[in-house]
């Protein structure tokens, strides 16, 4: 049976630091899967490298101890390529084999082993890393199989748990409920109260989302202008913000004032002058900018830092509960790849190959026979003998060749080619 | 004596519009559309066995089925089935099936609870007058039914919203945005309709009675109804009365339209308490 290894890195055992070292730029990694191709004890292989991890995925040539002297050389391998001293992360790399590293590859993909759980990128990072491992023709019949049940288990989960539902970070919190309050965000205005770093973030968050306009208000006013150029926006003096509200929708405050730079009073004026359109304040500022009081206007809604964590944090716990239900799944999608696996051996595949000829000969036979009443024991015994030698001569040449193993050449592609030509059926056949 | 064709129809309409309320249970809890898709045909289905059934009764009795209570209940969740099927052609607010399929069931059921007693024909319950008023006065308030709905939608959405803990109705629900504007076409659409409705309903009492109004308890009720709804539009328009004041209006004019519905025939009377009797 063919082995599957794995080594790596991520945020669990290694700090960010030792992360930089051993990333992979997308050259640096295809260089690397060059290198590795050439490597003879490899068959097959595939370097996945984000900001919070590195992975090697391949499968070896060899069985048994001489594994652990290729493990042994592929970590050289990266050492070198990487330019770093072995002794520096062989602390920090994990090594999982066969059924391990199976299992670390599903969740890997259906973001379990992420350090925001459920987060959506890893799944279309993980397909670009095998893209380029089949650009190379670093992939072969096995990590085709094992990265494409990567992806639709990591799909299945996404469907059917919750875990990608709920935001988990502040800015991803604020935008789903401004959502929930405004029906098209491409038709609001966002108004910034401050240029610090923080609105800055904010708002490129908001971008992405389409708003339609800023107006970004300063105490230093060049600062709003420097920001409103940046984002394509328009720059009001800091004292303009009051009248600025009656054209805005959402309003994301963080200035380093002590006191509330928009008091309930000053919303309530606003209000009236914009017919009671809803406003929606997003105050990521300490000490707060906006009077929490205004949350009690009607149309107005405050969110202050404090909130906004709250919000996230009960949607962390609530994506907790179901990577159980997560877990559960690839234990049950391991298992089915493992069946796959052993079922690439020779000797079942053979047998199954044999089992499937003697059961075709014997049905015919007994469909023919049953109507050919006339003839003798001896020559039903004759005729049964033929069909049975037919069978056997026709795949002695296919059993020939599969039982004459080695010469380098990958006996899993053939094994999985003979299953499928002579329809023997697998574990998993979806 | 026979099974009358009508009523078995009426029967397996009202069946559906009970299985439609699981659908969206369904889709309530589980978000999936499959649910929600088969919610909407079922009531889709069932509005047209409706439509059947009451095609049936005016063929063979030669009148319209709104001689008592259980039949004018039963024509009112057939328009509010007509209203719901075209809000959702019109503006896909999908989670609305959840309070339409409850008030058709509730409705049906007790179209079934309360007697179907025959009642006395009534010659002057015909001509163009008296069907228009009926017609526009049932699709208005079917159409002010859904207000209500998207209304209580509304509310929930922004309990959560406001109060800062986004539960069970957080997802599940649209913007609070795409709910007041939902609700507000429904309640233009059926204040537009009981506007013709009631006119219309002036012009047949002076064809019938020779007079445009006698002070009957339910032509009391209903413009009073209309003038709180009158009263909404323009406060919308004028003073902002938009979002959650809005929204508990809608649901205290749709009280009020039940109150006038059933509940000034019962206790009060008057000529037209045949249709609720």
């Amino acid at each position: 049976m063919p082995d599957i290894i794995l080594i790596g890195l991520n945020h669990k055992t290694a700090p960010i630091e030792l992360r930089e070292k051993l990333s992979f730029s997308s050259e640096e990694t295809l260089s690397a899967l060059e290198g590795l191709k050439k490597d003879p004890g490899i068959k097959e292989v595939l370097v996945f490298s984000t900001c919070n991890r590195t992975e090697v995925l391949f499968i070896p040539e060899t069985m048994d101890q001489a594994q652990n002297d290729q493990t042994g050389r592929t970590i050289e391998f990266i050492a070198r390529h990487k330019n770093i001293k072995r002794s520096e992360f062989t602390s920090a790399l994990y090594i999982h084999k066969g059924e391990d590293a199976v299992r670390h590859l599903f969740r890997v993909a259906s973001s379990l082993d992420s350090m925001m759980i459920g987060e959506p990128q890893i799944l279309g990072q993980i397909k670009q890393a095998y893209r380029v491992a089949v650009e190379t023709g670093c992939s072969g019949v096995l990590l085709n199989r094992l990265m494409h049940k990567s992806f639709s288990i990591a799909k299945k989960i996404r469907r059917e748990t919750g875990i990608g539902d709920n935001a988990v970070s502040i800015s991803y919190a604020a935008i789903e409920l401004a959502n929930k309050i405004f029906s098209d965000l491409s038709e609001k205005t966002v108004l910034l109260l401050g240029a610090g770093e923080m609105a800055e973030l904010a708002v490129e968050h908001l971008l992405s989302n389409n708003v339609k306009d800023i107006v970004v208000a300063n105490r230093t006013f060049k600062n709003a202008v420097a920001l409103a150029e940046k984002f394509n926006g328009q720059a009001v003096k800091f004292e303009e913000r009051e009248d600025a509200l009656v054209h805005v929708d959402i309003i994301i405050s963080s200035t380093g004032a002590a006191e509330y730079v928009l008091t309930h009073d000053q919303v309530r004026r606003v209000m009236k002058k914009r017919h009671h359109q809803t406003l929606f304040f997003i105050d990521i500022a300490v000490p707060r900018d906006i009077d929490p009081k205004i949350n009690s206007i009607s149309n107005a809604y405050v969110y202050d830092i404090d909130d906004l964590k709250n919000i996230v944090e009960s949607n962390i716990e609530q994506r907790e509960k179901e990577t159980v239900k997560a877990e559960r799944m690839i234990d049950e999608a391991v298992l089915k790849f493992q069946k796959w696996l052993e079922s690439l051996a020779i000797v079942p595949t053979i047998k199954a190959l044999n089992d499937k000829m003697t059961a075709i000969v014997e049905m015919e036979c007994k469909k023919t026979l049953s109507s050919l009443k006339h003839l003798t024991k001896e020559d039903m015994e004759a005729i049964q003998r033929m069909t049975q030698a037919i069978a056997s001569r026709t795949i002695h040449d296919p059993i020939r060749f599969l039982r004459n193993t080695g010469d380098h050449r990958d006996d899993s592609l053939y094994l999985n080619v003979t299953r499928q030509l002579f329809n023997l059926g697998g574990p998993d056949d979806e | 004596m026979n099974v009358r064709i009508d009523d078995m129809l009426l029967q397996m309409a009202t069946v559906l519009y009970f299985f439609s309320m699981a659908g969206y249970g369904g889709f309530l809890f589980s978000q999936k559309k499959l649910y929600q898709r088969a919610g909407l045909s079922l009531i889709a289905s069932a509005v047209l066995l409706h439509f059947i059934s009451m095609a049936a009764y005016t063929l063979s009795n030669r009148h319209v089925p709104i001689q008592n209570l259980s039949q004018s209940l039963s024509l009112s969740a057939f328009a509010l089935g007509c209203m719901f099927l075209f809000f959702q052609y019109k503006s896909d607010l999908k989670i609305l099936g959840i309070f339409a399929s409850v008030l058709l069931s509730v409705t049906m059921g007790i179209v079934w609870l309360i007697p179907d007693a025959p009642a006395e024909k009534n010659e002057i319950f015909k001509g163009f007058w008296f069907y228009s008023h009926i017609l526009l006065i049932f699709a208005g308030e079917a159409a002010l039914a859904l207000a209500c709905g998207t209304g209580i939608l509304y509310l929930l959405q922004e309990k959560g919203i406001k109060t800062k803990t986004p539960g069970f109705f957080f997802k599940r629900l649209p913007s609070l945005d795409f709910l007041d504007d939902a609700g507000y076409t429904c309640l233009t659409t059926g204040f537009a309709l009981m506007t013709i409705g009631l006119v219309t309903g002036f012009i047949y009492a002076k064809v019938i009675w020779g007079r445009f109004w006698s002070w009957d308890p339910k032509e009391i009720a209903s413009v009073g109804t209309w003038l709180i709804y009158a009263a909404l539009l323009h406060l919308r328009f004028y003073s902002g009365w938009r979002g959650r004041k809005s929204a508990i209006m809608t649901i205290i004019g749709f009280s009020i339209i039940i109150f006038t519905f059933i509940g000034v025939n019962l206790l009060i009377g008057g000529h037209h308490d045949t249709f609720t009797k």
